[in-house]
């Protein structure tokens, strides 16, 4: 296994409330790490920290190393906007942009100074393939994202990730505002995904974590409890308070 | 009182209240149309004051009055507009960008004739500009300045900060994210200030008094350092400077300044529904 993303004894802190600490993990290359925990447990902090998405907070302070292909992307010369090219991010809520569908998949391939038609177009379709949603889309292009179904919208913000040309996606409880039939297609998406990304998804959905994680994480209070294959996590958790969330007598 | 009752009286009176604000404001708008209608000839329009001003038009105050406003939002518009997105977008919130934050807005409640007091010094005196459409556009503009600052800085507040969070997780820089999924949606709000101010500055004729106004200049300026007349200004000499004018005169010039402040403001609105439009979520 080529490990992607190595995370060496990271720790994050806003204000004076520790958000992380001390956490290790090595995230290995086209496989999906799931990330679970009860809420406050700073997974999504854990996320938002990969591509220094936290930097936009005032008050945050990040120690320890976090090493992209080996280079640390906290290190004060590493380009933070040719990180977040490289390992995009998927929230929560889809967040269409007030935008046509095809405007928000180019987003970003535009910010990088692509200006031919044809070459946007051939990079919206496939992006919007990969993400399960040319069929749906690809005479609805010039509609207004925001009038999009909840799934579809989140699928295009899949969408408009991928067009960025990433090499690791994080996912946010993606499907946390969606409907069953929506989240598999989703899932769906991921697992056909990892074949070329490396992926981490943060659930609150346990079930969600054993059917598409390969290796899986468990954080509690901002400490990495216990991390392990996905298969082995779920049928026999090493640590007592694994066992205890996985089994729901808390969180 | 049953809670129905209560609902009742409580709408009756909110209506009343309302009514109470808007009844003055249309009687006002009648009384000048009306006394001013009969002024409003072609000539009133596009001709020189004539007989010490009680006849002829008002041509020349109708073109400083156009001068000095436009003038006054092209220099305070992208003035306001770069210190609003500083302020919102890159300065942190701590005690000073609180203490300028408030500084700002007590600035716009500032009385317009320390502003023309300001403009006489600074731009008339120390730049030397003299008494011009210069002088007289950057001092308007100087006071429209807090008004288009606030309500840019709120506007580009209002704009959830999930679309900055996406642009810039997209691999936009923050300059870009500024312009591109920021900006567009904060621009209904930013008109919004700059109508305000183009009412404000074309109404406002202490300002002007000292820094361009003319009392009586009856030709157009040939460039922007020429003294202008201007509507308000000319309307207040009208009414107390110069005996047996014609009340129709005043009423009409009262008249065309409502009309031109109107038609300013309408272009911003109009851009501001073509925004809003667009705007959804």
């Amino acid at each position: 296994m080529v490990t992607k993303i190595s995370v060496k004894s990271l720790s994050v802190s806003f204000g004076e409330a520790y958000s992380l600490k001390d956490v290790n993990i090595d995230i290995e290359a086209r496989r999906i790490l799931t990330v679970i925990g009860p809420a406050n447990s700073g997974k999504t902090t854990f996320l938002r920290t990969l591509n220094r998405l936290n930097d936009l907070e005032d008050s945050v302070s990040v120690t320890g190393r976090i090493l992209l292909d080996g280079q640390d992307i906290y290190h004060r010369d590493y380009d933070a906007n040719l990180l977040r090219k490289k390992v995009g991010i998927i929230f929560a809520l889809p967040v269409p942009l007030p935008a046509t569908v095809f405007e928000n998949v180019v987003y970003g391939p535009r910010r990088q100074g692509v200006r031919d038609r044809k070459k946007l177009a051939s990079i919206a379709e496939e992006a919007l393939k990969d993400a399960y949603l040319w069929d749906e889309m690809k005479d609805r292009l010039d509609e207004q994202a925001m009038k999009l179904s909840g799934g579809q919208q989140q699928r295009l913000c899949i969408a408009r990730t991928l067009a960025v040309g990433p090499e690791v996606i994080l996912f946010d409880e993606p499907c946390s505002a969606l409907d069953p039939i929506s989240t598999g297609k989703i899932e769906e998406a991921m697992s056909e995904l990892k074949q070329r990304y490396t992926i981490v998804l943060v659930t609150n959905n346990t079930k969600q974590a054993a059917r598409v994680g390969d290796k899986t994480a468990f954080f509690l209070m901002g400490e990495l409890v216990e991390i392990g294959e996905t298969g082995g996590l779920f049928t026999s958790p090493q640590d007592k308070r694994t066992d205890d969330y996985l089994s729901g007598r808390f969180g | 009182m049953t809670p129905k009752l209560t609902q009742r009286i409580a709408f009756s009176a909110l209506f009343l209240i309302t009514a109470a604000v808007i009844v003055p404001v249309l009687t006002v708008i009648v009384i000048i149309i009306r006394e001013g209608a009969p002024a409003m000839t072609w000539e009133f329009l596009t001709q020189m004051p004539r007989s010490g001003m009680r006849a002829g038009g008002i041509l020349p105050a109708i073109v400083g009055t156009f001068y000095l406003v436009l003038g006054a939002v092209l220099f305070a518009l992208p003035l306001g507009l770069f210190a609003a997105i500083y302020m919102s977008e890159y300065s942190k919130d701590n005690w000073l960008t609180r203490l300028i934050r408030l500084a700002i807005i007590n600035l716009a409640g500032v009385p317009s004739v320390v502003f023309g007091l300001f403009g006489l010094a600074l731009f008339v005196g120390f730049f030397k500009f003299g008494a011009s459409i210069f002088s007289g556009a950057l001092t308007l503009g100087v006071m429209i300045l807090p008004v288009i600052i606030t309500s840019s800085r709120e506007a580009l507040g209002a704009v959830p900060k999930s679309f900055r969070e996406v642009s810039i997780s997209l691999g936009a820089t923050k300059l870009q994210t500024i312009k591109y999924a920021v900006l567009p949606h904060a621009l209904p709000g930013i008109l919004t200030g700059t109508i305000l101010g183009i009412g404000r500055a074309a109404g406002e004729t202490a300002p002007i008094l000292f820094t361009v106004a003319a009392f009586y200049l009856p030709r157009l300026p040939e460039s922007v350092f020429d003294q202008v007349m201007a509507l308000p200004y000319h309307l207040y000499v009208l009414s107390t400077q110069v005996p047996n004018v014609d009340a129709k005169v005043r009423y009409g010039t009262a008249l065309v300044l409502l009309a031109i402040v109107l038609l300013m403001n309408l272009v911003a609105i109009l851009i501001r529904s073509y925004y809003r439009s667009r705007k959804k979520w």
